[in-house]
């Protein structure tokens, strides 16, 4: 509208209509601007001025950004559109790219099909195995755990989620899933796969969420070494390394421990894995420099878990029977091994009686089988004076006696727990007046 | 606009192309959107700016300081919003590179493989160093440079501008 430079009458006030500007007022002085040298200045370095504008306005809004972090406001709104935009792409990319490598893996590239089926075959009874011998060792573990009143933090349930896209650049780690509010993802939600720890939402859109990678230089997350049980926080990097920061220079830390969760951060779940230390060295500030190589494959996402619900409660000890103090002592007490001699002898008169001399009403834990040391474990020892009166009468366990005994009396927990009328009920029948080999310890828990 | 009076340039160095909306709009959406698919399948395809090379493209092509700036602008804050970055951070550098591209591309000629080739190292280069800037200097952040690295990512999106810019001159339109 007011462009004197290219109206071609060389004067804005000698355009027609300009006559009626009265000497004198506003609009006389913008006028007489408006055909200054300076307004010619103005159009001639038009470009310039406008990278300038742009320029000036995109640091303001930097500024205003990073010192309202939080505060996203309209930004979120920008932001919204930006991520809509290029949604769709990334969800069409994600459709052909499913479907060509459906049509590749599922009906071409079917080699050593056969080969993989039979060694997945003898990794899966190897799997077994070593799972049955876990559940034993979860069993117990939460057998203590109730015992000692301990919580734990349970994920209760998870969201499968599709990975669409990222950022795209190095120096943002981030992740697009392709579920958002409407399938329940919140934010902060830790993001997880079967190896470790991925991430957190950072951002939830209606059918999209946005992941912030432990890789990224803007996440934090509280760790624990598993050996020396050091904890710190795992960050990550503009170059996208993650480490460890915060252990201080005079801790012993090796390559090749590894990291869980700490659950310090009341975001993660404690125990999820997070990687391995990779190199230690001594970095600034009196703290190490430690280099960790994340459990998850962070380059080669496609499919991840999103924690949709954390519970904290007691460990669920249905089925285990019942939590007894000897379960404890049993972990702490040392085995007494018996003399080689003795041993042989119990063993030949025993074997051929082969049953337990338990009283009738005697408790039924006592005879729940042996768990932690088998070694240990005699019920015939305690059968022996039961049985044959005649027979020699063996040593007393006295240090083991002694030992269950003091720490028996010792730990208010434990003391309830050792059930005495047991042992009176295997000493009675000792006709013979023997003395009973059997102790409280030994009545109280098979071990 | 168009300087011709300059003797060494030929006719064709001197045309100005403009684009039709839906390729000025649609083009950088679908890069963006390969360019954040691509590394969820092959991670180390992750150092290719296609926005940068879009923002040379349509700079050179164009020839015209203003349309290079305020497209730089448009791609980079696009960029920013798929980003943890504060919006600014890439709009600031593209704006740039938008503006010194189109200078660029008014004078010397861009037309030719090697040239295309010299110009997106060149503005590779240039990018990272005032992203880096602004990301040490604006934002506080700390930033590691990689020397072979950025060398490897700079050469490795100026053979890709050379195929890219190929294929784009289709979309070309002579005014």
């Amino acid at each position: 509208m007011l462009r004197p430079a290219r109206c071609g009458s060389g004067s804005y006030s000698q355009r027609p209509g300009a006559s009626a500007v009265v000497p004198g007022t506003l609009w006389a002085v913008l006028a007489k601007v408006l055909n200054s040298e300076d307004m010619n200045f103005f159009s001639r370095h038009k470009n310039t001025l406008v990278l300038a504008a742009v320029l000036l306005a995109q640091l303001l809004a930097l500024g205003v950004q990073v010192k309202r972090q939080t505060a996203e406001g309209p930004v979120r709104v920008i932001r919204l559109v930006a991520v809509n935009s290029v949604a769709p792409f990334e969800r069409f990319f994600i459709y052909i790219g499913g479907g060509m490598r459906g049509i590749w893996s599922n009906y071409i590239d079917l080699r050593n099909v056969r080969r993989e089926n039979i060694r997945l075959k003898a990794e899966f009874e190897q799997v077994r195995l070593d799972r049955a011998r876990e559940q034993e060792d979860a069993r117990q573990a939460r057998r203590i755990q109730a015992l000692l009143g301990f919580k734990e933090n349970w994920i209760d349930s998870t969201v499968a989620a599709q990975v669409i896209g990222t950022s795209g650049t190095e120096s943002s780690r981030l992740l697009y899933l392709n579920k958002g509010s409407s399938d329940g993802i919140k934010q902060d939600m830790p993001v997880i796969t079967p190896d470790g720890v991925v991430g957190k939402i950072l951002t939830v859109y209606g059918d999209t969420a946005q992941v912030l990678m432990i890789s990224d230089p803007t996440s934090g997350m509280g760790a624990t070494l598993v050996n020396s049980r050091l904890q710190g926080i795992i960050k990550g990097s503009s170059t996208g390394r993650v480490q460890l920061n915060y252990i201080m220079g005079d801790e012993t830390v090796k390559p090749g421990e590894a990291l869980v969760t700490s659950g310090s951060d009341r975001i993660f779940p404690k125990g999820l894995p997070i990687g391995v230390v990779t190199q230690v060295s001594m970095g600034r500030n009196l703290f190490l420099d430690i280099k960790v190589k994340p459990a998850a494959d962070l380059d080669r996402l496609e499919e991840v878990l999103v924690i949709t619900e954390q519970k904290w409660r007691a460990p669920d000890t249905t089925g285990l029977g019942p939590i007894r103090a000897s379960d404890i002592l049993a972990q702490h007490l040392p085995g007494v091994p018996e003399p080689p001699q003795a041993a042989a002898q119990q063993a030949g008169q025993v074997a051929p009686a082969n049953q337990p001399a338990q009283a009738p009403n005697a408790p039924a834990a006592t005879q729940k089988p042996p768990v932690v040391k088998p070694a240990v474990i005699k019920p015939a020892a305690v059968t022996v004076p039961a049985k044959d009166a005649s027979a020699p009468k063996p040593k007393p366990r006295v240090p083991a006696a002694k030992n269950g005994a003091s720490t028996a009396a010792k730990n208010p927990v434990q003391k309830p727990a050792v059930p005495k009328p047991v042992a009176a009920k295997q000493v009675t029948p000792n006709a013979s007046g023997a003395k009973p080999k059997s102790t409280a310890i030994e009545g109280g828990h098979p071990e | 606009m168009r300087p011709t009076n300059l003797s060494y340039t030929s006719r064709e160095q001197v045309d100005v192309y403009s684009f039709s909306w839906p390729v000025s709009v649609g083009l950088p959406l679908l890069l963006f959107g390969l360019q954040a698919w691509i590394p969820v399948r092959f991670h180390y395809l992750r150092v290719f700016d296609f926005g940068l090379l879009l923002t040379i493209f349509f700079a050179v092509s164009r020839r015209n300081q203003l349309s290079g700036t305020l497209t730089g602008a448009a791609i980079g804050l696009l960029q920013d919003g798929l980003t943890r970055t504060p919006f600014g951070a890439f709009g600031i550098a593209k704006t740039l590179v938008g503006y010194l591209a189109s200078s660029i591309g008014i004078r010397i000629d861009v037309d030719n493989p090697g040239s295309r080739f010299l110009l997106a190292f060149v503005f590779y280069v240039f990018h990272r160093a005032v992203f880096l800037g602004i990301e040490h200097e604006l934002m506080g952040q700390s930033i590691s440079i990689n020397f072979g690295y950025e060398a490897g990512a700079a050469a490795a999106n100026s053979v890709m501008a050379v195929f890219l810019f190929a294929l784009l001159s289709r979309f070309k339109i002579r005014e």
